[in-house]
């Protein structure tokens, strides 16, 4: 047992640090290469169509990561009904696009893609609203209380929004109208969707948009000042209150336009869709470094690409087990992730 | 002073105590209901009492479950969102070593073990994954842990699933299907005397099999199985362990300079607790005779928690009454709100309430989907207003009353995490 232990310990520390992270890399990649290279060998066309839809199915899942990680970051909480903030994005997007009669059979047209941006936008405001009015209520008042009566809530806090969308929706999917173009192009041997490439493309501009501005706006300044020490933040002048609420709101936004990428590109989404894929953008923050924006997209990236080509060469019915695996194994042998900060251990 | 008059006045000092000591109250009205429960069905159902008296059982399950989880969440502080893994690990156990299903898996033998032994195997079972899980995890921060079992919780149902006809390595928990027909627990020779069933019935029959009394029987199996628990947790939480499980939980740093070994001490709140959920699963599986992954959901592990956290955390009488409470919201009111609504609808006229129209699917079915609500507004709406339950232990109370009103921005307690 104490050598158990030692051992432990002494993994640990090998992957900590600068050579840490290159040995954590290192490692990622060479089991990725081992149990991939047989199967591009023998089949390279269905190789690639599988990694462009882990690359679009990895960028939903890095737009929920955003949000968790920021959160985490400033308020240490592992906001459990982020998830839910997703899928209720998608649910929130469905009557909005049914006000312009848009159904699945509306062509793809300038028009489609204004009304898209125009709803995109309408939803993230909402459901970044939503979000901040959750945190008022929900969090703040416990924001000194135990960690654990946070957690507690946030919990609680997923179980209402899925029980609102269930008592809106019901039980079984909802459809979300196919409005994007069908076309498929030929590339090396595979054919792509147009599909992939718009979401993959959007969430690229999310992504990076939120990069520029966490690291030039005041605000996003004033969020990493907060994360990193709230007292000396706020004796610089700087509104705690406001930021951590606009830090739930852009989580929820990002989450929200991922919301309505995921119904767009799968058609379909369910009232606690938002539970295993927020515990998936989860283990891609953790995997990323929990706090991390970079650390957040990349994990987003490899979870999904983990689960498309498990789904694809490896038993489809485990690849919840593997993702949850890799979850227990970042955190046991490198809790501070990909990019983290080494957060000391007690 | 003479003898009857100090007796009449001992017994009322006693009664005067016991209604003066909250806990003390708690447990004498307990005891009394349950040993009145089984009359007082038969008497409101006119002899048919048998199927309320065998879900007065199940609530013992739960009982049982949320005594356990209060050690790991009350006691020691840790939260764990995958408790419902380790009671299918238990239910399992049984299910695997009590059945024919083993006979269809790789090893081609099957196995009957006697109950009273595999009770004690599914604990042991348990407790070991339980450690197994904890030993790495427990060093870390206390979120993180969170994360880990609700993983682990999500993993396990899984694999049980996978592990069914045709999967690669043999059908060993018979996936999809669960494992069925798993046999009854059978009373030892000793026990079961001359005295016991036809010949004689000087005692009524106390046979798990039989239909007729079975859900009697397991009603009193259950009350020892909870009773002996109680005496246990109580002894453990009175001892220097639970001493010092109040301790780490309280401040885990100042816990650790006055030489307690915290990864030991919250390794062994862990693996209690998954003991006990092992247990609770083993008479689960002996219950039901058939256990199958989908009944070891994360919503489980939710409503665990929550009668935990209703009941107050870290007190047994609390958790016990929380743990009553919800299954009695869970398993009656919210089962049978949807026909009172629909009655009610009906009869101040508002009968249109019940058609289906578009968005709207009927009274019936919109209440039926209002579980999920109910469960996240306890939980949300508990820990706002009463962090410490209905029925807190008085250090619990005054613990996270004082949090709650603290209203500094910052906490010095996180900037020692």
């Amino acid at each position: 047992m104490a050598s158990v232990a030692a051992a432990l310990k002494g993994t640990r520390t090998a992957l900590s640090g600068a050579l840490g992270t290159w040995l954590f890399l290192a490692g990622t990649i060479l089991v990725l290469a081992v149990l991939l290279l047989p199967k591009v060998i023998s089949n390279p066309a269905f190789f690639i169509q599988i990694l462009i839809y882990g690359v679009a199915n990895g960028a939903i899942f890095a737009l929920i990561a955003l949000g968790y990680t920021m959160v985490y970051g400033i308020i240490e909480l592992i906001n459990f009904a982020h998830g839910d903030i997703f899928t209720l994005g998608a649910f929130i997007a469905i009557p909005l696009i049914g006000v312009f009669g848009f159904t699945d059979s509306t062509p793809f047209s300038v028009g489609v893609v204004l009304v898209l941006l125009l709803v995109t936008a309408a939803v993230m405001v909402i459901d970044g609203g939503i979000n901040m009015a959750i945190e008022r209520l929900a969090y703040r008042p416990l924001r000194s209380a135990p960690r654990l009566a946070i957690l507690i809530t946030a919990v609680g806090m997923s179980f209402v929004l899925e029980g609102a969308m269930y008592v809106w929706r019901g039980a079984n999917n909802v459809h979300f109208p196919d409005l994007l173009p069908g076309t498929r192009i030929s590339f090396l041997g595979a054919s792509l969707g147009v599909k992939d490439l718009i979401v993959i493309g959007s969430a690229v501009i999310l992504v990076v948009s939120l990069n520029v501005f966490i690291t030039n706006s005041k605000l996003g300044k004033a969020m990493r000042a907060t994360a990193q020490d709230r007292e000396a933040a706020q004796l610089m002048g700087i509104n705690i209150n406001r930021t951590i609420a606009a830090t739930f709101f852009i989580g929820a936004a990002l989450a929200a336009a991922g919301g309505i990428i995921f119904g767009l590109y799968f058609n379909n989404i369910r009232f606690d869709e938002g539970f295993t894929a927020g515990l998936f953008a989860f283990t891609a923050a953790v995997f990323g470094g929990i706090g991390n924006i970079q650390g957040a997209a990349l994990g987003g990236l490899f979870i999904g690409l983990v689960q498309a080509f498990s789904n694809a060469y490896y038993q489809a019915a485990l690849t919840d087990v593997w993702i949850f695996a890799i979850l227990i194994l970042v955190l046991v042998f490198r809790p501070a992730g990909l990019l983290g900060m080494q957060v000391p251990e007690k | 002073m003479s003898r009857p008059l100090l007796r009449g006045d001992t017994a009322m000092r006693w009664a005067m105590g016991t209604f003066k000591d909250r806990n003390r109250t708690i447990y004498t009205l307990l005891i009394i209901g349950a040993l009145l429960f089984p009359s007082f069905a038969d008497v409101t159902t006119g002899g048919a009492g048998n199927h309320l008296v065998s879900t007065a059982a199940d609530a013992g399950i739960y009982v049982l479950l949320a005594i356990g989880l209060n050690v790991v969440v009350g006691f020691a502080g840790l939260l764990d969102l995958g408790y419902a893994a380790f009671f299918a690990i238990g239910a399992y156990s049984y299910g695997l070593l009590a059945s024919g299903q083993l006979s269809g898996s790789p090893l081609h033998a099957e196995f009957h073990f006697p109950f009273w032994v595999l009770l004690l195997v599914a604990m042991f079972v348990a407790a070991s994954f339980g450690a197994i899980l904890g030993a790495p995890t427990l060093r870390l921060r206390g979120d993180y842990l969170a994360i880990v079992t609700l993983g682990f919780g999500e993993i396990v149902p899984r694999i049980f699933r996978f592990l069914g006809a045709g999967s690669p390595l043999g059908n060993w928990t018979g996936g999809v299907n669960g494992i069925a027909a798993i046999d009854s627990p059978k009373l030892p020779a000793f026990i079961t005397g001359p005295w016991f069933g036809t010949p004689i019935k000087v005692v009524a029959p106390f046979d798990f099999g039989d239909s007729n009394w079975a859900p009697m029987d397991f009603y009193v199996l259950i009350l020892i199985l909870v009773a002996i628990c109680v005496v246990l947790v109580t002894n453990l939480h009175n001892s220097r362990i639970g001493r010092a499980w109040m301790a780490v939980r309280e401040d885990e740093v100042a816990a650790a300079a006055s030489g307690i070994n915290t990864v030991a001490i919250k390794l062994l709140a862990f693996a209690i607790g998954a003991s006990f959920a092992g247990f609770a699963g083993c008479f689960y599986g002996a219950k039901l005779s058939y256990v199958s992954s989908e009944n070891f959901e994360f919503v489980v592990s939710v409503s665990i928690l929550i009668m935990v956290v209703l009941g107050g955390m870290g007190n047994i009488p609390g958790v016990i009454l929380g743990a009553l409470t919800i299954f009695f919201v869970q398993f009656f009111v919210l089962t049978n709100l949807p026909d009172y609504a629909v009655a009610a609808s009906n009869a101040v006229g508002l009968g249109f309430l019940n058609q289906s129209t578009g968005g709207w699917v009927g009274l019936h079915d919109e209440v039926q989907r209002l579980n999920y609500i109910v469960f996240g507004l306890i939980l949300v709406v508990v820990m706002l207003l009463r962090p410490q339950g209905l029925f807190p232990s008085r250090i619990r109370e005054q613990e996270l009353e004082k949090g709650t009103t603290e209203e500094a921005v910052f906490d010095v307690r996180e900037a020692t995490d």
